[in-house]
Parts: structure tokens; C-alpha cells; sequence
């Protein structure tokens, strides 16, 4: 019998607490992010897509074409082609194809590198209708940032 | 020109705008509320703070497909819905808004509104079984329990009402409750039943949250448990009749509270009495309801079932006991 | 357990739940058979989200498994992240630098509070209480926020590598951190314990249902907070330490009261162990590089069977490295533990309400992916 009337006791001042938590809480400012109003800033670490450094003085892709990024991707999303222009130590990049839909995030491409030709971009507004989208021509990206 | 002719129709208007406008927008106070406890803001993009929301949702509910599964029994199926919304309007016409606004003062008031509210779990069971649906099945089970269970003590507590008034007309108590906060039948002063009166408050306000089928108690439509409990199978505006007639209940348990406990019209000071402290009064109770919802776990059926034959049913029992040798000592 | 007397078996009928069913978190679907509300049989079935990471990892080389050791249990991916770098570290004999160490323990610790209060707001999600999964969220966004400063990702972290970690933490992490601790620590008696734990309704919901006997956790190996609420004092990190846990003052907690609200008190009482955990690795954390010198491009280490075991936010977690000196796994085996956690579930849901069966699964805290794999 006493557990009876414990439980009553004791469940309706829990009851009672439990309201008046919530009721502080109803007073207090919003926590939320409103998103397309203000939008967030992104963490210099944060992974984008990836997209190629260009070369400060040239504007052309820092990379050399040496296949490592493509190597080191776990879902073959990379695919790059490049050839040797006559005058020039170094191949130079012609295509560098991106396929979005694969790609995980993980950085393995970037890690790989070691030209200094991949980075993350800052891009987290991505999504379409259209598949196509996101096989992205970062050659082609590079040059209309130029 | 005769006024009774009028008189029903500007009623009936009064009444079914009234219901319309608390049937919409109660659903945007409870998201809104809702967002308030949870720190975030709610409805924002219709119109300005999201007062546009309840129409665009309308519309959004008008255009889709009603959908009738094929294992359903079809009539009861379209019906339920209705009848849902049916009895809630219904009970809106012998409320007492004021002194002079209440669409017919009947005698039997009380009887009539308690005779008509179990018409609205009719339509929880009806939609459930003729779904189709396991999960409707179980949940209209649950339903006819609960009511069962909790239409006792609510009963309960208003004869204990109705003794002290000496009336079942809800007018006649509420004029019964006139002049100032101790007047009322939930801290009555006039006598010894605020000794007790305030238990029989909450009792009948735990179980207007149970008979609307609100969280926590909220075991018909458990929507963990049975995904949408009863509204599983309705789609389009079927479904949007249920929302808006659990939105009308909760409206027709406010203002019953508050004409039994919380002396209707009466201003707490005794000064200007009048509509306005009756829709306060109304609106601070469904406040209420929906901050409850927002704060508690549900219950477990057994435990709701537990709550009502072990606690809520003796207390209130030993209620009228009280009441009535109140009465007749004093 | 037996059935009550009065339930007829001649009645039931099925009732499927899931594998798209708000209270089954995932995929996972659960053939109930039913009388009435009561359950007479639960089988759970598996398999929707199957993605075969463990073949994927002898497809790649030992790196590329790397991300998709995330992807599995996605609530406490560093811990995996961890398991799989220690299994590999084990098998190519690489050494670990101090720094990147404690490091590890920091972010695999937070990413367990995280865990935990993701499944505390689930399971309230559960019992139907919406609030509280807001709250948790709020804090929870404050772990995840300093986790992508860090690591560059939210929730599918890829942070650890073959000898170290991917990045070195700064200066604005640790303060984060430990402003982190002080308003977790502030905030958990009156939004987590006086709002939900104490609260009644609660109570009687939790308290002595889905009981788990230390022999049926011992029968099925279930480990983790549902082995630590049926009085099984074992905890990885206590038991094998490995990493640098043996260098923390902590304390396993042990409940064996055996029902969900016990495993519940476990979880909240975690919690608490690792924000003493991180604080102390803050203390402590020493200066160095965060990556080892010398860790080869290509890893092909020798001919040998290597394990690894971590403590995840849900029970031990076994990674079986398997390896024949070629530059890809020859095999990997999970030991995932959730999947014993749920094996467990048929045989404890039987003769119970279906509310009461959806909230002993929500105690379990399962997670499917990591079933599946």
C-alpha cells in the first residue's frame, strides 16, 4: 500500500518537474539554425568535393597526371587522362572527371597527392534532379573559376 | 422581424466558424507551441510566422487522393471520419459562452454532452476496424478500452459537480459559480469543497486529456507502435477530419472544464464578467494540452488502464462520498 | 517466458514490422506473431541494407577499406574507424606516436557520448516522447560541430590512419571541448535526469520490462551497456585495454537489475565515464607528431591471422584480419555487436505487449547497418 501512494506522490512531483522544464524551455531563444536564411560557415578541414589547385602564376592545374588520386580511391570515381606538350618537363592535365555519385568523402584522393593539385572545395549545396550533375568536369570548373 | 428564425442560423454560423477557425488553428498553436518547447521555431514560410500554414495544408489535403484500401469496408470507412467531426460541433451547441451566448440552454446539458462524446470513440472504432489495417484493428481496441476505462471517473467528478449545483443545465452551474475565483467549484469557498474539489479538477482534466485521445495517453494512434493507430489506412481530407475533430475535442474538453470547475464567464476578481474570460480560460487549458503533450513519454496501455481503476476511479469515488456528506452536513 | 494461461494459441496472426515501420531504427524487420497485443513469437529478419563490406575490403587495398569501416555503424563510426586501424597497425607492426593516441581516445570518446544521446533521443522517439530527442540533439550538435572541425566530416568520419590520425587537433578544439564538458555536465541532472529518468511515466514503462538473464547475454555473447545492465562487469576498454585506456581512472558501470531500465542507467551513466575520460586525456595529452614516420605507401604485411577488439557505444567490436603479404586483406571478418544484442531479441519479446516489445528494442539500441554490413 505504501508503494500505492509513494508512486502517486512521487510520480506527480516528476509530472510537475517535468512541465516546468519544459515551460522554462518555451521562453528560451531559438537554438535552430534558420538555413536558407543564414548560412552556415564552413570548417577550413570541411570536405567538399574535390576540385584542382591551380598554379599561381600560370592558372593551369598544379597536377602532373601521375595517376596516384585514381589509384587510391576506393570507388573509382576518378578518372584523369593527360599528355606530354612538346617544350614541357611535365604532362599536363587534358580531362579530370569527378564522378559524384560514387564518391564517399573519405579524402583518400587528396592524401594521395603529393603535387599540391587537390583540394576540398566548399561546396555542401549540391543536390539535382539530374544524375549528370554530379559527374563533375573539374577541368572545366577550374577554368570558369579562372 | 422574429428573432427565432435568426437565432438558430447566426448560431449555427457562429458555431461552425468557431469550430472551423479552432479546428485550423489549433493545429498551427500546437506546432508552433511545440517548436517553442523544443527551442526551435516552428512553421515559418506561409505567411508571416506561418499563419498561412493551416490553409496551405488544407489545400494540400483537398488535392490528394482519397484513398479507400481494398480490404476495407467501405461505407464505414467514409463514415468514420465524419463522425469524428459530428459530435465535437455538436457539443458546441449547449456551451455556455457567456451569460447570453449559448445556443440552446437545455436542461439536460451535461447529460447530453457526456451522451455525445462517446459517439466520437464510435468513430475511432468504426475507422480502425473498417481500415482494414492490424494496426487499426489493435489501435480501435485500445480505443474502446481506454474510453471505457476513463468515461467512469469523468463521470465521476461531474456528479460530485452536479450535486453541488443541484443542476445538469451547464448554464445554471456556471451562474452557480459567479462573483470571483472562490466561487468556483474547483476552490470553493462557500462551503468545505475546496477540501477536495481541486483533486476532482484534475482527475476530470486527466481524463478530458484520455478521452481526447491526446499523449500521453494517446494509445489509439501510438504512432511508434502502430505507425498511425486508426488514421493508418486515410488519406486526404479523411485523414484531415480526424485532425481537426481531435482538435475539437480538445476544444469541447476546455470549455466543459471550464464551465464545471472554472465558473465559465466568471472574471477571478468578480469584475466584468463577460465571452472574453471564457475564451481565455479555454485557450490557457488547451495551452495546457499541448504543453503536456510535448513534455511527457506515452503511456503503456495497461499502465493508462492501471491509472484509471486503481487511482482515478477510487479517488473520485470517495469524491462523491466527500461531496455528497458536504452537502448534507453542512 | 511463458505465456499467460488465457492466451489461446489458435488465434494469432502476423504482424509485420517493418522493414519500413517508425520504431524498427533502419531496415529492420521483425515477423511478429501476435495474439491479441500479446507476442508469441518474434523472429527478427535481416538483410535490406546488406552492402558486403567485408567482401569490399579484399576488393581494395588496406587504406581504401578505410571509409567504409564509417559506414557501418554510422552512431559511433571512430570506434570503428578505431578497431580497423588497430587491426591493420597489428598486422603491419606499426607504431602508434603518444599524441596521436590520446587523440584517438578524445575523438572516440565524444563520438560515444554522441551515440549515446542519439539513442537516448531514439528511445524516447520511441515511448513517444518528442521533446527530449530535441534536447539531446541540441547537445549532440555541439559533439558533431567539434568533430568536423577536426575531422572534416559530421558522421561518417574516416579520421584515423595506419599510425596515427589524419589531422592534429588545435588550440579552439580543446577549449570547445572542454566548454562541451562543462555544459554537458551542467545540463544533465535537470534536461536528462529530472525531465526523463525520474519522471513516472517513464518509469513504469522500462522499469522490469525486457528482462535479459546473465546467462542468455552469456548464451548469445551479447556485450556492451546490455551485457553491463544484466550484471556482466566487461568492458573492453577495462578488460584488454587497448590504445592508451589503461593510463584513465574510469569506472565500468554495472547495473543487474536486468531490465531496459538498467541498461538505460548504464547508457546515461557512460556518459558521465567518458566525459571523466576525455577530460583527463585533455590533462594529459602530450606534444608530438599525430602520424608515425615511416608507415609504407603500400601496406603488405606478412602472412597472419591479426585481431583487434574495441568497446563501441553498443558492446565489443572484433575486426578478424586475415592476411597473405598481398596489398589488399585476404579476409576480414567483423564481430559486430549489435548483432548478438539482437539475436537475443526473439527470445526475450516472446509472451510480451507490443508496446513493451518496441521499447525493449529500443533498450537494445540497435543499429542495422551494422548488422547487415
Amino acid at each position: 500500500m505504501s508503494g500505492y501512494w509513494n508512486d502517486i506522490l512521487v510520480g506527480s512531483k516528476s509530472l510537475v518537474t517535468g512541465l516546468m522544464i519544459t515551460a522554462r524551455e518555451f521562453f528560451k531563444p531559438v537554438v535552430t539554425e534558420q538555413y536558407p536564411y543564414d548560412v552556415p560557415e564552413m570548417t577550413p578541414l570541411f570536405r567538399g568535393h574535390v576540385e584542382l589547385i591551380a598554379n599561381e602564376e600560370t592558372g593551369a592545374p598544379n597536377c602532373i597526371v601521375c595517376m596516384a588520386c585514381q589509384r587510391a580511391c576506393p570507388s573509382d570515381c576518378i578518372t584523369l587522362a593527360g599528355e606530354k606538350k612538346e617544350g614541357e618537363k611535365k604532362k599536363s592535365l587534358t580531362q579530370y572527371q569527378l564522378d559524384f555519385t560514387k564518391c564517399s568523402l573519405c579524402g583518400s584522393c587528396v592524401e594521395a597527392c603529393n603535387f599540391n593539385a587537390l583540394q576540398f572545395s566548399k561546396e555542401y549545396n549540391l543536390c539535382s534532379f539530374n544524375k549528370d550533375d554530379f559527374i563533375i568536369d573539374l577541368v572545366k570548373r577550374l577554368e570558369d573559376q579562372n | 422581424m422574429d428573432t427565432s428564425i435568426w437565432r438558430p442560423i447566426l448560431y449555427l454560423i457562429g458555431i461552425m466558424v468557431f469550430a472551423g477557425l479552432n479546428a485550423a488553428y489549433l493545429g498551427w498553436c500546437e506546432r508552433k507551441g511545440a517548436g517553442r518547447i523544443q527551442r526551435r521555431t516552428g512553421p515559418m514560410e506561409a505567411g508571416y510566422e506561418g499563419l498561412l500554414q493551416p490553409l496551405a495544408d488544407g489545400i494540400k489535403l483537398l488535392t490528394k487522393q482519397l484513398l479507400v484500401p481494398s480490404g476495407a469496408d467501405g461505407i464505414l470507412f467514409r463514415v468514420a471520419p465524419v463522425l469524428a467531426m459530428i459530435p465535437a460541433i455538436t457539443s458546441l451547441v449547449v456551451i455556455p459562452f457567456s451569460e447570453n451566448i449559448q445556443a440552446r440552454a437545455m436542461e439536460l446539458s451535461v447529460l447530453l454532452l457526456f451522451a455525445i462524446a462517446s459517439i466520437a470513440m464510435m468513430a475511432v472504432l468504426l475507422g480502425g476496424w473498417a481500415s482494414g489495417n492490424k494496426y487499426s484493428v489493435i489501435s480501435a481496441a485500445r480505443a474502446v478500452s481506454q474510453n471505457l476505462a476513463y468515461e467512469i471517473p469523468m463521470l465521476l467528478t461531474v456528479i460530485c459537480i452536479v450535486m453541488i449545483s443541484g443542476s445538469m443545465n451547464l448554464r445554471d452551474i456556471a451562474m452557480d459559480q459567479q462573483g470571483g475565483f472562490w466561487h468556483w467549484n474547483i476552490f470553493r469557498l462557500d462551503n468545505f469543497h475546496f477540501l477536495y474539489m481541486w483533486v476532482a479538477f484534475i482527475i476530470f482534466f486527466i481524463c478530458s486529456i484520455a478521452e481526447t485521445n491526446r499523449a500521453p495517453f494517446d494509445m489509439a494512434e501510438a504512432e511508434s507502435e502502430l505507425v498511425a493507430g486508426f488514421m493508418t489506412e486515410y488519406s486526404s481530407m479523411g485523414f484531415g477530419l480526424f485532425m481537426m475533430g481531435e482538435y475539437l475535442n480538445i476544444v469541447v474538453g476546455a470549455c466543459l472544464t471550464t464551465t464545471l470547475f472554472l465558473g465559465g464567464w466568471d472574471c477571478p476578481f468578480g469584475m466584468f464578467p463577460g465571452v472574453w474570460w471564457f475564451i481565455i480560460k479555454i485557450y490557457i487549458l488547451i495551452f495546457t494540452f499541448i504543453w503536456i503533450r510535448w513534455t511527457y513519454p506515452r503511456t503503456q496501455i495497461y499502465k493508462l488502464l492501471n491509472l484509471s481503476w486503481k487511482i482515478l476511479i477510487p479517488f473520485s469515488l470517495v469524491n462523491v462520498l466527500l461531496t455528497a456528506f458536504f452537502i448534507k452536513v453542512f | 517466458m511463458t505465456l499467460p494461461v488465457h492466451l489461446r494459441h489458435d488465434e494469432t496472426f502476423v504482424l509485420n514490422l517493418g522493414p519500413q515501420h517508425p520504431a524498427t531504427h533502419g531496415v529492420l524487420r521483425v515477423k511478429l506473431t501476435m495474439d491479441g497485443e500479446y507476442i508469441v513469437k518474434a523472429e527478427p529478419v535481416l538483410g535490406y541494407i546488406h552492402r558486403m563490406h567485408e567482401k569490399l575490403a579484399e576488393a581494395g587495398t588496406y587504406p581504401q577499406f578505410m571509409p567504409n569501416t564509417a559506414r557501418m555503424d554510422y552512431l559511433h563510426a571512430l570506434a570503428f574507424n578505431h578497431g580497423y586501424a588497430l587491426a591493420v597497425e597489428k598486422a603491419a607492426g606499426i607504431e602508434v606516436p603518444e599524441r596521436a593516441e590520446y587523440i584517438r581516445v578524445i575523438t572516440v570518446e565524444l563520438n560515444r557520448i554522441a551515440s549515446h544521446l542519439l539513442w537516448w533521443a531514439a528511445f524516447l522517439l520511441d515511448l513517444g516522447g518528442f521533446t527530449p530527442l530535441l534536447y539531446a540533439f541540441d547537445d549532440r550538435e555541439q559533439i558533431i560541430d567539434l568533430l568536423e572541425r577536426v575531422t572534416g566530416s559530421r558522421l561518417t568520419y574516416c579520421y584515423m590512419r595506419f599510425g596515427g590520425v589524419y589531422n592534429d587537433i588545435d588550440d579552439e578544439f580543446i577549449t570547445g571541448t572542454r566548454d562541451f564538458i562543462t555544459r554537458l555536465r551542467s545540463r544533465m541532472p535537470r534536461m536528462y535526469h529530472d525531465l526523463v529518468t525520474h519522471n513516472i511515466i517513464l518509469i513504469k514503462r522500462i522499469k522490469d520490462i525486457g528482462f535479459i538473464s546473465e546467462e542468455q547475454c552469456r548464451r548469445y555473447g551479447a556485450t556492451g551497456p546490455v551485457a553491463r545492465g544484466s550484471g556482466i562487469n566487461y568492458d573492453v576498454r577495462k578488460n584488454e585495454p587497448y590504445s592508451v585506456y589503461q593510463e584513465f581512472d574510469f569506472d565500468v558501470p554495472v547495473y543487474s537489475e536486468c531490465d531496459s531500465m538498467a541498461r538505460y542507467m548504464v547508457r546515461m551513466d557512460e556518459i558521465e565515464q567518458s566525459l571523466r575520460i576525455i577530460e583527463q586525456a585533455l590533462d594529459k595529452l602530450p606534444d608530438g607528431p599525430v602520424m608515425a614516420k615511416k608507415v609504407p605507401k603500400i601496406l603488405k604485411p606478412g602472412l597472419g591471422y591479426h585481431y583487434s577488439a574495441v568497446e563501441t557505444a553498443r558492446g565489443s567490436l572484433g575486426h578478424m584480419l586475415v592476411c597473405n603479404g598481398d596489398k589488399n586483406p585476404y579476409k576480414l571478418k567483423l564481430r559486430s555487436p549489435t548483432f548478438s544484442n539482437l539475436s537475443l531479441y526473439g527470445e526475450v519479446a516472446e509472451g510480451m505487449l507490443l508496446a513493451d516489445a518496441l521499447a525493449f528494442m529500443g533498450s537494445l539500441d540497435l543499429v542495422i547497418p551494422e548488422i547487415d554490413r
